[in-house]
């Protein structure tokens, strides 16, 4: 039996809004307050999900403390009390939250292996949220 | 097609023990889910109907019938038990939310007349819920 399993973590970031291809008028057209110069902070939410057949010894797609353990060392620490801006995973792309999915979703891909990534979903505040499975159709 | 989910809530107790592992196997692959006095979980139901929506009434499917199917199919044998101890389906398999979600989709799989059965949704933590679509 194939299940899927989600896990929701937190953590607390810092980003500006700003593409250096665009002018000051187009920055500030294109993201409002979130163009500000000295950026502002989110408290996040992402859920992780995986996927895959239940193990019948132990009942289980994963082992919960692998998936917190892998979640914990590349995601959380990477990102966490940080300025997304400073990070070397946004010196070429604007730190949005589509962004930081992606590049979340493909760190996990290649360091989470004992189960199947379906996708990722990342709360920037309480009112937004987004999602992404790596290119996949996303499910009901 | 429409979806339609419905929520409700119950409380049990378990505890994760394979009798084929030895106990240091059960301690470290369950950790403190292994306690043999078991502890106890508020957990939320979200089950996932989908189907045409009846012209006549407007309905995907009749709530008050999905309640009385949940109450009596799922509400009345898990709410307030012991699941290792009360339920037959984990007489002799773990308990883990995985499994659970099995358990409730089964007991539900062929007791809607109209809509189809498409997610059961098990929380066991705010932070932690298992989803399963019938896949085999």
């Amino acid at each position: 039996m194939k299940a899927h399993l989600t896990r929701r973590y937190l953590f607390s970031a810092s980003h500006r809004l700003h593409c250096d291809g665009l002018s000051e008028s187009e920055n500030q057209a294109t993201y409002g307050k979130c163009n500000n110069p000295h950026g502002h902070g989110h408290n996040y939410a992402l859920e992780v999900t995986v996927s895959g057949q239940v193990n019948p010894q132990t009942g289980m797609v994963c082992n919960l403390v692998d998936l917190d353990g892998a979640v914990h060392r590349e995601v959380l620490e990477r990102f966490d009390h940080v300025n997304l801006n400073a990070r070397r995973e946004f010196a070429a792309t604007v730190p949005t939250t589509e962004n930081l999915s992606e590049v979340i979703f493909n760190i996990l891909k290649q360091s989470f292996t004992a189960a199947h990534l379906e996708k990722v979903r990342l709360e920037e505040t309480m009112m937004n949220s987004f999602e992404y499975a790596g290119g996949a159709e996303l499910r009901v | 097609m429409v979806y339609l989910t419905r929520k409700c809530e119950f409380s049990a107790s378990h505890y994760y023990h394979n009798p084929e592992f030895s106990a240091e196997e059960n301690q470290r692959i369950f950790g403190k889910c292994a306690n043999l006095n078991g502890h106890g979980h508020n957990y939320t139901l979200e089950v996932t109907v989908k189907g045409d929506v009846d012209p006549k009434t407007g309905f995907v499917v009749d709530l008050k019938e999905l309640k009385e199917i949940l109450n009596r199919e799922v509400l009345e044998a898990l709410d307030h038990r012991h699941l290792n101890k009360e339920v037959p389906e984990f007489l002799r398999q773990i308990p883990t939310t995985e499994n659970l979600a099995i358990a409730i989709w089964n007991r539900l799989q062929g007791k809607l007349h109209v809509a189809k059965l498409h997610r059961v949704r098990v929380y066991e933590l705010p932070d932690l819920f298992v989803d399963f679509y019938g896949e085999a």
